[in-house]
């Protein structure tokens, strides 16, 4: 190998990982400021990799379809809140009320994603911004749902989730029986650790899936709609159907994964659980080296991993440096959307320059 | 039945169901004991306090940047004037247009970056605009904690340092505009001459710039780039005129909304401010792509209508309170409509 091609190779790696290498150098510092054991640290991030990884891959499959970071999957997560509410109104306890809970919730996850796709399939060249509104719109009717019809057209008998005033939903539901009941279905401890060994082999699951998904015609499909949607439909391959479903998928898993994450954090904030769902979710998925148009399952992992260290040091990190705690969370919260802006504008850029370069190779005197 | 199918394509349905809710809820408030002069009096307040935030969406939707969701980036400009006036401790007449004429520079300087990097990703102005609304904000989060702020009306008691979530403009600028040649009418009804001659005067320069030269580029601009670039135009420079027009507005309109609203809302507050102002713009009947005055006026008169008029309606109706659901779902819902509409233009 020269070292011009020495040289090209190590710029590329740049480009490619400027972000997570930048992430691995801020951690580094932060984690001797925060004055953390090592033991604590690993245990932490531990419980997060089961608690969010499922959430994150559940963004993967849009980005395969070239539909973008997928901001709607906030939908799914209000589908398995649904489930979760109605699971703890029945008084189903343990990982049967969480498989009961799925099975409520991917109906109206299905519904919902069904919607999106429809939507995003008018807003072609915006879906990210139109899935972020989206979401939001969602929910409103979210609320609407659960604060006003809960209660009052659909039961709700369980007094200890109701509001005083008879009907509405409570604003922290306590997941008592239900709480790690996945994490700790196969009890395994080393070192003072907890292992939540059946969520990561649910996870694992999940990783299968997807990696056979890419190889199904229905996956090979998407790939070919991500590249060029025109190209694909000549290629007789219906656009608008394969968007929709690449949407429903990662509205299900979405959907899933709440209820895996609510079930590790032990208490649904029925208001604001899902706010900053798909925020973190996205920005850890970029911070593991993902693109808008690019994600891989190591990109889930390394981001996860990543993302929560910050998230885990940062508060005392910021303590130790600026005097106040605040700062740390503060930090945290401006670093997910300064990545997310980041990423979108590297994103964006790139796809201008690739369209000035196509115009200029098309004029007569180009010297490449 | 012509002449009603062309007005209502010409209004088109979201404004004329919206309309009508309106109509509907201010028929239906006395039916329900909510005094419609009370009512009216908070539509005009909301409707002066939000204009000048409302106008700020127009010149970038002129120039092709599409709707302005980095509006953040604006009142955070603002959010900087006001602090520094207090903290010069100005006050009345002198603290508002104080706090105006030290926002301006921040404002024109971060208007100026920002015009740099949407020039750079164009087809994706509005994704990038909302991350970059919230990256500042968030930034700013920790700024408010840092800056070295003395005045004791905003920093925290007890630690000495940073600046308090909610500073009241009492004794320093509250109701400056509202106040002004106010017409009191009975009890109940105030109108805030001051704040709505001070939007007229920020939509007549608004008319009167895109009247001009510069301003006449700048609509060509966004209606056909490539006309605009063949006759001679700056594309990228006129982009970058509207964006700092756009976030120099969202500067003066915050301090407008609080001169009136009383508060100083600082860290998460101006979070999701961008989305009222530009669901208001689009009830009003703009597109992604077109904008005018008229747009503005109209929509912010409804939509900050359904805002005052569904709490007390709905809740002395039926007794609950509908009203942050009716917001979220009319403004989102109505910014999702308009994205979903094909714009195919821009390619």
């Amino acid at each position: 190998m020269t070292s011009k091609t020495f040289r090209q190779s190590l710029s590329r790696f740049w480009v490619a990982n400027a972000v997570p290498v930048m992430f691995v150098v801020l951690i580094a510092f932060a984690i001797p400021l925060s004055g953390f054991s090592a033991n604590y640290l690993v245990g932490e991030v531990i419980t997060r990799l089961g608690r969010d990884s499922f959430l994150v891959l559940s963004l993967l499959i849009p980005i395969m379809a070239g539909m973008g970071l997928n901001f709607g999957m906030v939908l799914g997560a209000m589908a398995g809140q649904i489930g979760i509410i109605l699971v703890t109104n029945w008084g189903m306890t343990g990982v049967g009320g969480l498989c009961v809970a799925m099975a409520v919730g991917t109906p109206l996850a299905i519904l919902l994603g069904w919607a999106a796709g429809v939507v995003l399939n008018h807003a072609k060249g915006r879906e990210m911004v139109t899935s972020l509104i989206l979401g939001y719109f969602i929910n409103g009717v979210y609320q609407l749902v659960v604060l006003y019809i809960m209660g009052k057209i659909i039961p709700i008998s369980n007094s200890a989730i109701v509001l005083s005033r008879g009907y509405g939903i409570r604003n922290a539901i306590d997941l008592k029986t239900m709480r790690q009941s996945l994490d700790r279905l196969i009890p395994l401890k080393i070192d003072g650790i907890q292992i939540p060994v059946a969520t990561f082999i649910v996870i694992a699951l999940l990783c299968l899936f997807i990696w056979w998904f890419g190889k199904t015609k229905l996956g090979h499909d998407m790939r070919a709609v991500g590249q060029d949607m025109k190209v694909a439909e000549e290629a007789g391959i219906k656009v608008e159907r394969t968007r929709i479903i690449a949407i429903i998928i990662s509205t299900v898993l979405a959907c899933y994964g709440q209820i895996i994450f609510l079930q590790n954090i032990g208490t649904l904030n029925t208001y604001n659980s899902h706010d900053q769902t798909a925020t973190f979710a996205v920005a850890a998925l970029l911070i593991g080296g993902a693109s808008v148009a690019r994600a891989s399952i190591p990109n889930v992992f390394i981001g996860v991993i990543l993302f929560h260290t910050m998230f885990v040091v940062s508060p005392t990190a910021g303590k130790q440096l600026m005097g106040s705690a605040m700062i740390g969370e503060y930090f945290r919260v401006f670093v997910s959307y300064g990545v997310i802006a980041l990423s979108i504008v590297l994103y964006a850029w790139k796809r201008v320059k690739e369209r000035e370069q196509s115009r200029s190779s098309l004029r007569g005197d180009q010297d490449q | 039945m012509t002449s009603i199918r062309t007005l209502i394509d010409k209004a088109g349905w979201p404004r004329i169901i919206i309309g009508l809710l309106l109509l509907s809820l201010f028929l239906a408030a006395p039916a329900v004991g909510v005094r419609i002069d009370q009512s009216l009096t908070d539509t005009i307040v909301r409707f002066g306090m939000n204009g000048v935030l409302v106008l700020g969406m127009i010149p970038m939707v002129q120039t092709g940047c599409g709707l302005n969701f980095g509006l953040p980036l604006g009142i955070i400009a603002g959010l900087l004037g006001a602090t520094l006036s207090i903290e010069f401790g100005l006050t009345g007449a002198a603290g508002f247009f104080g706090a105006v004429g030290l926002a301006l520079p921040f404002a024109v300087l971060l208007g100026w970056g920002y015009g740099l990097l949407l020039n750079r990703v164009k087809g994706d102005e509005m994704m990038i605009a909302t991350y970059v609304g919230f990256s500042s904000v968030s930034f700013m989060c920790m700024m408010w904690m840092l800056l070295p702020y003395h005045s004791p009306t905003m920093v925290w008691g007890y630690g000495g340092t940073g600046l308090r979530t909610t500073i009241s403009l009492e004794g320093f600028w509250l109701h400056i505009l509202d106040d002004f040649l106010a017409i009191r009418i009975g009890q109940n009804f105030k109108f805030p001459t001051g704040m709505i001659l001070f939007f007229a005067l920020m939509a007549f320069i608004m008319w009167a710039f895109f009247h001009t030269k510069t301003g006449t580029a700048m609509t060509a601009v966004g209606s056909n780039p490539d006309y605009a670039r063949a006759s001679g135009v700056n594309v990228d420079r006129m982009r970058t005129i509207s964006v700092v027009m756009s976030t120099v507005y969202g500067a003066i309109g915050i301090l407008v909304y609080q001169q009136s609203f009383g508060f100083v809302q600082l860290y998460n507050g101006p979070f999701f401010m961008a989305l009222p102002a530009v669901a208001a713009i689009l009830i009003g009947g703009a597109s992604v792509n077109k904008a005018n005055i008229t747009n503005a006026v109209i929509g912010t008169v409804l939509f900050q209508g359904i805002l005052t008029m569904t709490p007390s309606v709905i809740n002395s109706a039926i007794q609950s309170d509908l009203s942050e659901v009716v917001r979220i779902i009319v403004s989102d819902g109505m910014i999702v409509y308009a994205l979903t509409r094909s714009t195919r233009k821009s390619r």
